[in-house]
């Protein structure tokens, strides 16, 4: 059971490196300018990087030689565990930037929180990611002062990104019976430690962007059971798409 | 040329000058990529870290530390892939660091990333040695590297990150 529990967390840390990783790499040289695209591409592979970590961790946990590529590219929809967040489409660049910037803030709290967890693998991946997740949300920030305070496009567009993505982060904080095992075992944090941090992040932030903090309260959840939006269909069919075509094709 | 005879600090030595293949100038045991090889009666085995989690060279170091002991008739290694503790920039040698900046990449400046990251304003231009130049972007080429611009010369740099 505590087995379990642990397997399905990791799971659920490397479905949203996965995913994120994904969505950032389709914008692989369509970037606004040559640095932004390599800095875009870089985040994604770091994402990739600690996503093939976590499913190796994962195969060992669950012990039926199941390998990190099996759980990368042979999962049903229903199977990934990720936030609905980072699943969400690129639509425009301040679309690319919201989401960056509400899972950056949520990311380097937790990787944080992580690096104390009293199971040593996780925690030394954590020590490894938190470096890089840094770099993510600096680099973000920027972008949303950036933004918000360039031209009245730039601005309008930020913003409206910001209300459209502040549904799915609710489902950050959201804990079941796996995160308070978990957490009561000192393995990983309780999320509501830390939700006033990260609010405080995001507050700040959009006040120096001279945008506004979303009002709206009601939130979508369900991607971390497994329920997705149609958004996630559309990641698979082209991310696993190799896998089905040519079962067990390798480099 | 079989060779079961070798301890594990002679083999450490025979790869350790394997380059790394992004920054040819340095060697895995410069950037403290390798860190470590026992022999446990049956294997050696070679410990290394990467610099990034994502990094794009440890497959090719991997292989490249198996080729050059196949060389040396030695097939029994086994290859960790180590993270903790982290690998971090204070792991550079001072050799290493002035290699880097031979090499045209501006070396990091302090010790891990205990500061807060951005605010590395002081970077000197590995071509004309000016303490005046630009953040272009945090990200370079590499995972490992910013992009700066110098203000003296121009030219543009790569700069390795603290990490
Ligand atoms: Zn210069």
């Amino acid at each position: 059971m505590e087995k379990n529990n642990l397997y399905k967390y990791i799971i659920r840390l490397a479905d949203n490196a996965l995913i994120l990783g994904q969505r950032l790499s389709e914008n692989c040289s369509k970037g606004p300018f040559l640095e932004e695209d390599l800095a875009q591409t870089n985040i994604a592979l770091d994402y990739i990087g600690r996503a093939q970590v976590l499913f190796n961790y994962a195969a060992k946990l669950n012990n039926n030689n199941q390998t990190e590529d099996d759980l990368a590219y042979r999962r049903d929809e229903i199977d990934y565990l990720n936030f609905l967040l980072v699943e969400q489409a690129n639509q425009d660049f301040a679309y690319i930037i919201a989401r960056q910037f509400y899972y950056s803030a949520f990311d380097c709290l937790l990787y944080n929180e992580l690096t104390k967890s009293k199971d040593e693998t996780l925690a030394s991946i954590a020590k490894k990611s938190i470096k890089e997740s840094n770099y993510h949300l600096t680099h973000t920030i920027d972008w949303v002062i950036r933004l918000g305070n360039g031209t009245d496009e730039s601005k309008h567009r930020l913003q409206n990104a910001i209300d459209a993505l502040w549904t799915y982060t609710g489902e950050m904080f959201e804990q079941d019976e796996i995160d308070l095992n978990l957490s009561k075992n000192n393995i990983a944090p309780n999320a509501l430690d830390f939700k006033a941090n990260w609010l405080n992040t995001i507050s700040t932030t959009l006040k120096n962007a001279t945008l506004k903090l979303p009002e709206n309260s009601f939130m979508m959840f369900g991607g971390r059971n497994g329920k997705h939006t149609e958004n996630l269909g559309h990641i698979l069919s082209e991310m696993q798409y190799l896998q089905r075509a040519y079962p067990n094709a390798t480099w | 040329m079989v060779n079961s005879k070798l301890n594990s600090h002679q083999v450490f030595n025979l790869i350790s000058e394997i380059p790394d293949p992004e920054i040819p100038v340095l060697t895995i045991r410069d950037l403290g990529i390798l860190r470590d090889v026992k022999w446990d009666n049956n294997n050696y085995n070679v410990t290394i870290t990467p610099t990034y989690t994502a990094c794009p060279a440890i497959p090719f170091i991997s292989n490249e530390i198996k080729r050059i002991l196949n060389e040396y008739g030695i097939y029994n290694c086994e290859i960790n892939i180590s993270y903790e503790p982290a690998w971090t920039t204070d792991w550079l040698t001072k050799e290493a660091k002035l290699k880097l900046k031979q090499y045209g990449i501006a070396p990091p400046l302090h010790s891990s990333c205990a500061k807060k990251i951005g605010a590395e304003s002081q970077i000197h231009c590995p071509r004309c040695n000016s303490n005046k130049s630009t953040l272009l972007s945090n990200f370079g080429s590499t995972a490992c590297k910013a992009l700066y611009k110098c203000n003296s010369c121009e030219e543009v740099f790569d700069y390795f990150k603290c990490h």
